[in-house]
């Protein structure tokens, strides 16, 4: 389907606009509920990925779901002005099974009614607040529950002879996030595994609402602290698009460059921490050994080890001269030989192999109906890369070749991982062997009307999307980031069951989701 | 195999000194050994990382004699992070119920602190010290490890806090 094809299916008006900074991205409002679920519908049916669904509150009460095409992104907008109260919204849930978890916390946070979704259970609200926190205007006091019952989520119970359940979390055994798990097993299967998160909640999108754009830069760089660069530049692209700013090509060079560091950074980490899992040590001290020195190397270059803060809407807040770029390049050849090494190491590791290899198997035809996109996606044959299918400026002069395994296993996301390193590496490479004078940051332009924008970024678990509605004088009205998390949690309960219990860890971090990033 | 030990050899040992506070004489500290349970109480996962980093081989903390343990009824020091959400303000305060004394608490991160970034959104505590009593603090925003380090080598030593 060409482009002019694919604009005459929606109302008039609507065309996908390129732009130089990433790929074509379109709000459509919608006037009905009916109109809402039918575009909905013919996105979904002609390859549309659903991507998410979030609400905004008061002043403006609106539902926002998120397709991405291969023309481009789509948010359809509904507004909710009825007259009864609650207010509702047509369930998406039932031919988009994903839709479920975020219908969920919009009726959670908002109170907004999500009409036909079966699953009647609460997502992100533990039961604390006695009115929906989101619902009244910014700085309105929340009631809480005086005696809130956290055990009372009714799991799904697997009953017979032998099945036993594991509760673990919300607090962990080792440095990680808080979130429960519930399993079902007999003997040393896993039956049955279900999450219920939520505990990360921090009331992002309340606290994006009144704050200037700076101070909602800091905030979306925060959402998932792993994320950082790819959070930061989806919502600056999300101001951007909305001011009608579009940055130079040194700032988009210079903001590429960071992504990509990032994307390294993350996979060095993962990488060993897979290995630790399966009992090799060695892989963890080289693979964290390698991730400082790229650290270290962010704090002398960039000025901060993971990045926060570096990109702000209007530019980014670093650059780099000719000694900086020589001292890149020899850090990238020297990174390329030693993942290069470990990556031998790695594939004929016999044990290491065993415990990899059809654990935890994605089944494509599963991914595709899930909608699970970056590493875990390409890991079972979803080709979806925004660098590699959108191409925005830089990517189109340098274009990544995407990372694809069919396998659906560990192996297959550990396999996906090393070729992401060294493809980024080689981005990084004619980056930095190309790089534009660039100026730091340019001073964003004033909007004299309300304005809304789009950004979305390859991020390192997939796509991160940013949505943004500014009032006059460039006070945030509402915004939300997406981290591609909410959309991967599901998939981690379709994989585990079949597995024996101690290969969950090794499994979890084989997709190591953010749930900072999916709780909000 | 010998692509492992060869890469083992050529690394060679990246450790960094530290200087481990030498324990008073009639201080209540540690000693030698500190057993420490990491609490994330809602961060954005900034602050792990870096606590994580402590594990590599540049800080390997274990060298000075602290490390990481899966159990709050190991523990003698707790680190907490996170601005504290209101759903893990329960699990926070049973975690430290479940520490034995003597023990400390290390709030890490400008969350963990006052709230940071997140402070006054209903969702948060704006913070450990409301909600459990905090021996020592490491601002920052993640603070990096050295900084954590080196709270974490003082709480060897770190004289009991008075009760509340």
């Amino acid at each position: 389907m060409d482009n002019d094809d694919f604009s005459k299916r929606f109302s008039p008006g609507f065309c996908l606009i390129p732009r130089e900074d990433g790929i074509p991205r379109a709000i459509i409002p919608q006037n009905s509920p009916g109109s809402y679920i039918e575009e909905a519908r013919t996105l979904a049916a002609s390859g549309g990925r659903f991507l998410g669904l979030w609400a905004a509150g008061d002043p403006e009460p609106r539902i926002c779901t998120a397709f991405l095409l291969r023309e481009g992104l789509i948010v359809l907008v509904l507004p909710l002005n009825l007259p009864e109260d609650p207010q509702t919204f047509p369930s998406l849930s039932s031919f988009l099974p994903a839709a479920d978890r975020f219908e969920r916390t919009v009726r959670d946070l908002f109170g907004f009614v999500p009409e036909g979704l079966e699953d009647s259970r609460p997502w992100i609200s533990q039961g604390l607040w006695t009115v929906p926190p989101l619902a009244s205007p910014p700085g309105t006091c929340i009631p809480e529950t005086p005696t809130p019952d956290l055990q009372e989520y009714p799991f799904v119970r697997v009953l017979g002879p032998g099945v036993h359940e594991i509760p673990v979390g919300p607090v962990h055994a080792g440095i990680i996030e808080p979130g429960h798990f519930r399993f079902q097993v007999v003997g040393e299967k896993v039956l049955r595994l279900e999450e219920r998160l939520g505990y990360t909640h921090k009331g992002v999108d309340g606290l994006f609402r009144g704050r200037e754009i700076a101070a909602g830069a800091r905030l979306a760089a925060r959402v998932s602290g792993d994320s950082t660069v790819a959070c930061s530049l989806a919502f600056a692209q999300a101001v951007e698009q909305a001011l009608d700013f579009s940055p130079a090509a040194g700032v988009r060079f210079m903001r590429a460059l960071l992504l990509e560091r990032e994307r390294v950074a993350n996979h060095l980490g993962d990488l060993g921490a897979l290995g630790n899992d399966a009992g090799l040590g060695f892989g963890l001290s080289q693979f964290t050994r390698l991730k400082e020195d790229l650290l270290r190397r962010n704090r002398i270059h960039f000025g901060a080890r993971y990045l926060f803060d570096v990109i702000v809407p209007g530019g980014v807040r670093a650059n780099l001269d000719d000694k900086a770029i020589l001292d890149l390049l020899e850090e990238n050849r020297l990174l390329a030989a030693e993942v290069g090494d470990l990556q031998k190491i790695y594939d004929d590791h016999g044990g290491l192999q065993d415990r990899f290899q059809n654990t935890g198997v994605l089944l494509p035809e599963v991914a595709r109906r899930l909608g699970a996109g970056g590493v875990v996606g390409r890991g079972s044959a979803q080709a979806w890369d925004l660098r590699a299918d959108h191409g925005g400026d830089p990517y189109r002069r340098f274009p990544p070749a995407l990372a694809l395994a069919h396998e659906g296993d560990v192996a297959a996301r550990v396999r996906i991982r090393f070729l992401e390193i060294q493809e980024s590496l080689a981005l990084c490479r004619a980056l930095l062997e190309h790089l534009p004078e660039h100026s730091i940051a340019e001073p964003l332009p004033d909007n004299p009307e309300t304005a809304e924008g789009l950004g979305i970024v390859e991020g390192v678990r997939g796509e991160v999307l940013a949505w943004v509605r500014l009032a006059p004088g460039g006070v945030i009205r509402a915004a939300h980031i997406q981290d591609p998390s909410a959309l991967l949690w599901p998939a981690l309960e379709v994989v585990v069951p079949g597995n024996l219990v101690a290969d969950f860890p090794l499994i979890n971090k084989s997709f190591n989701l953010s749930y900072s990033g999916h709780d909000l | 195999m010998w692509k492992l030990l060869v890469k083992i050899f050529r690394t060679g040992r990246l450790t960094e000194k530290s200087s481990r506070p030498v324990t008073q004489p009639h201080t209540p500290g540690f000693g030698r050994s500190l057993a420490i349970r990491h609490v994330d109480a809602g961060s954005c996962n900034g602050c792990e990382l870096e606590l994580l980093a402590l594990e590599n081989p540049y800080y390997a903390l274990s060298s000075d004699g602290a490390k990481f343990v899966a159990s709050p009824r190991h523990a003698d020091l707790l680190i907490v992070t996170g601005p504290v959400t209101k759903a893990m303000k329960d699990p926070l305060t049973k975690t430290l119920e479940a520490t034995p004394e003597p023990r400390r608490v290390l709030a890490v991160g400008d969350c963990a602190c006052d709230g940071g970034v997140f402070r006054d959104s209903y969702a948060v505590c704006n913070g450990v010290s409301p909600v459990i009593p905090v021996d020592h603090q490491v601002p920052g925003c993640p603070p990096p490890p050295d900084e954590i380090r080196r709270a974490i080598l003082r709480a060897f030593a770190l004289p009991r806090q008075a009760q509340k």
